[in-house]
């Protein structure tokens, strides 16, 4: 394998750990810059918005359903606002892209959710507990509100199970298809009888007559499991960890699964907890290898644009902010919003031609607002914008493209943006 | 790469399929098809195939309902539709009262109802099912679709054979070396001017490039080709909005989009030019009804028969359309109102050919399968006669290890 130099591995480790590199982050060692995407602080965070919606969506009748669907409207953009220039201008990196990364693994998506605060509380859970021990995050995840509405465990009850938050838990968010029958499905819906959304508060709670408290066969242990004991089951599997650790793999480092001796040692990594995981998979060689490239997500690319021009998404005017969801929403990828359960696409999947015009949308409108002048240089322009951008270097066809309008700044870095050296992260 | 595990990984990703898939679609423009349709127009004897997925998994009970079964009402009491309520077919059976132009198809033979869809050994994922459908592959991975693979068979390179009208392109679609064009309902504008001429050059083939750099100019150049949108204005179309509908989302959990009459309209429209295409696809999401089943679904089947019925009506002498869903839901409500998911399912047929009435065996309501319908009839089976009938394939061609045809589905 072809391994990519010290300088190009900063530039990866910062688009795969982190949220894409500012100037100045790719003069650090390798080690160095690991560190700093790993640790951080919190200095400058901005809190999130508080929502004016109810934490469960308001009964009524049809007007009132209409107030209520606006105002969440008004709090849902808010919401995603602060997230983006969170994740924009986050000093601790590393904590925001695993919020991302969990987000797209437990996808929830608010559009059934319908609840600000609850799809609010999860993200903070997510950053509360993305970096330290799975079973942690996956214990909270089982009862967490948005969960629960989303995936109708709020109505999984004793005598007549709903089986729908069972179900993924164990395809999707712990274990993997294949790795489990129908019967332990159903038998594992049962354990989760009885969490509900509580319609005052928006917490969770055990309603303990809506459990069955019976004995379930689950894996062919027969117990009285409740929520927390089945978890602690599933992730006891051999199998768990691989799968969780292939879905970080694939996200972070590359579409091919890794290798049998590697991926033995990533799941020692996160058996201790997830920060331990990120460090195993930065130390592999095939993090190095030049061939595990990845197509950016859009929200990853834009997220990176912006941090490289310093332009933050709550300072924007609010037509400007609308423009940015708008076309983020056309490239196919709205924070809080996954297309299903599965969570987003992947590859190839991004690069439909329909995306260009949002995508170049984007761009213009992020490079607007940069100072450009200070960042770009004067002398070497086409250079100025391949350092500003962090980009390893441009190929002779983005040379020539950006030639075309080198005179022009902000359509060099719409162009640059634009550029297959940009858009895939090498 | 071994391609069954990127396949696994793919499939977990929510993108189906490999093969084809993995290198994207080609995309092209409203004038590419009408040239093509004056260019090389489809010959009037050639079957046409429209594919609509419902997204989520269909509850086939509360679609073709058992209404007058004693069983069917034990079941499912709040969420049973009563005899009164349904559409009357005949049998013991009625259509969902939001599928009310379909009762008129029916009524006039244009309509056929293959009962208890399904295969063996039913995999209760909607991720994995959707997947067995589409690949028509229940057993092993496979990294095509089925209509992916008549493709490979039959069209030589030309995308242009079939055509989807989805925002991504199913698995279905996507074979071993050919996969289906993908047309965007939404509009496409160029950059003019120097950003324009830089923009245009960015798709330039670079020697060498990484696999997916190289697909990112591809991308480029192939939208130069689709600068004209299906409006013909320079600013494009709009896709209709992300409207909020607390009944679709109840059910939105598995995927899947809306405006199907959107996508049939513009499907009608090729078929009327005679666009080279002989397969389509479309699809609608939001069935995934663990909860608040009853109004969610009869607001989707509704969705469905709107679209479907002046669509059949307009080219259903030219077309046939095959609707199906990645499986049934549970005979017995759970405690929501709502269904989990379940196995076999009705599949409709509409339009050419295509002869009216039941077809298979309804299944039993008291001989369950761990709670589940027993299939009565296997999936392949309609693909293979759609492909002998329709597409005038022989179908052991793209489904290798299935014999099998439904006898007089089409005339």
């Amino acid at each position: 394998m072809v391994q990519l130099d010290d300088r190009a591995a900063v530039r990866r480790l910062h688009d795969r750990l982190g949220v894409g590199p500012r100037p100045g982050d790719l003069d650090r060692t390798f080690d160095a810059a690991l560190d700093a995407l790993l640790g951080g602080d919190a200095a400058g965070e901005v809190a999130a918005p508080v929502p004016a919606s109810p934490p469960r969506p308001a009964k009524g009748d049809r007007a009132a359903k209409q107030d209520a669907a606006r105002q969440r409207a008004e709090d849902d953009h808010a919401l995603t606002t602060w997230w983006l220039d969170r994740l924009v201008t986050t000093g601790r990196p590393a904590v925001e892209r695993t919020t991302w990364f969990w987000h797209g693994h437990f996808a929830t998506s608010e559009q059934k959710v319908r609840s600000p605060w609850a799809v609010l509380a999860q993200n903070e859970t997510f950053r509360r507990l993305g970096l330290g021990p799975f079973a942690d995050l996956a214990q909270a995840l089982v009862v967490d509100p948005a969960m629960l509405v989303w995936l109708d465990g709020d109505d999984n009850r004793a005598g007549s199970p709903n089986e729908n938050l069972a179900r993924e838990f164990l395809e999707l968010f712990a274990l993997g298809i294949g790795h489990y029958e129908e019967q332990d499905v159903r038998e594992a819906a049962r354990a989760l009888t009885g969490w509900t959304v509580r319609a005052d508060t928006g917490k969770a709670e055990l309603v303990a007559k809506r459990h069955d408290d019976g004995s379930k066969t689950v894996f062919g242990r027969s117990e009285r499991f409740t929520a927390q004991s089945l978890v602690t089951l599933v992730l006891e599997r051999k199998e768990s960890p691989e799968f969780v650790v292939g879905r970080a793999w694939f996200r972070m480092v590359s579409a091919q699964p890794p290798a049998a001796d590697v991926l033995a040692r990533l799941v020692t990594a996160f058996r201790r907890d997830t920060r331990t995981l990120l460090r195993a998979m930065a130390s592999e060689a095939a993090f190095r290898d030049e061939g595990n490239s990845l197509v950016k997500q859009p929200v990853e690319w834009a997220v990176g644009l912006m941090r490289a021009l310093g332009v933050r998404p709550r300072d924007l005017e609010r037509k400007q902010a609308d423009a940015l969801l708008r076309a983020l929403r056309g490239l196919g990828q709205t924070p809080f919003r996954p297309p299903s359960v599965g969570g987003w696409p992947a590859g190839g999947a991004w690069l439909t031609t329909a995306a260009w015009p949002s995508r170049l949308d984007l761009a213009k409108l992020v490079a607007e607002r940069a100072d450009l002048e200070a960042a770009l240089g004067t002398a070497d322009r086409i250079e100025g914008v391949r350092r500003l951008l962090g980009v390893d270097s441009w190929s002779d066809r983005t040379k020539t493209a950006l030639g075309k309008v080198a005179t022009n700044p902000v359509q060099l870095v719409v162009v640059a943006a634009s550029a297959p050296e940009y858009v895939v992260s090498r | 790469m071994d391609t069954l595990t990127r396949r696994r990984f793919l499939t977990l990703s929510g993108v189906t399929a490999a093969g084809a898939l993995a290198f994207g679609a080609t995309r092209v423009n409203w004038d590419d098809l009408m040239k093509a349709a004056s260019d090389d127009p489809l010959d009037a004897s050639q079957g046409v195939l429209v594919v609509v997925t419902l997204y989520g998994g269909n509850d086939g009970l509360n679609t073709v309902v058992p209404a007058e079964d004693r069983a069917y009402q034990d079941a499912r009491p709040d969420l049973a539709y009563e005899p009164g309520e349904v559409l009357g077919l005949g049998e013991g059976l009625g259509l969902n009262p939001g599928l009310k132009g379909l009762k008129q198809l029916w009524d006039d033979r244009g309509l056929a109802i293959v009962r208890g869809v399904g295969y063996a050994q039913p995999d209760h994922s909607h991720f994995r099912s959707m997947a067995i459908w589409q690949t028509a592959s229940p057993r092993t991975s496979v990294p095509s679709g089925w209509l992916g693979r008549w493709l490979d068979e039959t069209a030589g390179d030309d995308p242009l054979r079939a055509l989807s009208l989805e925002p991504l392109l199913p698995p279905m679609l996507a074979g071993e070396r050919t996969a289906a064009a993908s047309f965007p309902l939404s509009g496409l504008k160029l950059p003019s001017g120097a950003l324009g001429d830089a923009f245009t050059a960015l798709g330039q083939a670079s020697d060498g490039e990484e696999h997916w750099q190289a697909r990112v100019a591809r991308s480029i150049a192939d939208l130069r080709h689709t600068a004209t949108t299906l409006t013909g204005s320079p600013e494009g179309g709009k896709l209709p909005d992300d409207d909020p509908d607390e009944q679709r989302d109840k059910g939105s959990s598995a995927g899947g989009g809306g405006a199907l009459g959107a996508q049939l309209d513009v499907v009608a429209r090729l078929i009327e030019a005679g666009a080279p295409c002989r397969v389509y696809s479309a699809s609608l999401g939001g069935f995934d009804t663990h909860s608040d089943e009853r109004a969610t679904q009869q607001r989707l089947l509704s969705e469905l028969d709107a679209a479907l019925t002046p669509f059949v009506r307009r080219v259903g002498k030219r077309a046939t359309v095959l609707v199906y869903s990645e499986f049934g839901r549970r005979v017995r409500a759970n405690a929501s109102d709502g269904t989990d998911h379940g196995t076999a399912g009705p599949v409709f047929l509409l339009g050419a050919g295509v002869q009216g009435g039941f077809h298979g065996a309804q299944p039993s309501l008291t001989d369950l399968d761990d709670g589940d319908l027993k299939q009565t009839t296997d999936f392949r089976d309609v693909y293979a006669t759609l492909l002998d009938r329709v597409l005038g394939t022989e179908p052991e061609r793209v489904l290798s290890d299935h014999k099998g045809q439904l006898e007089g589905l089409f005339a």
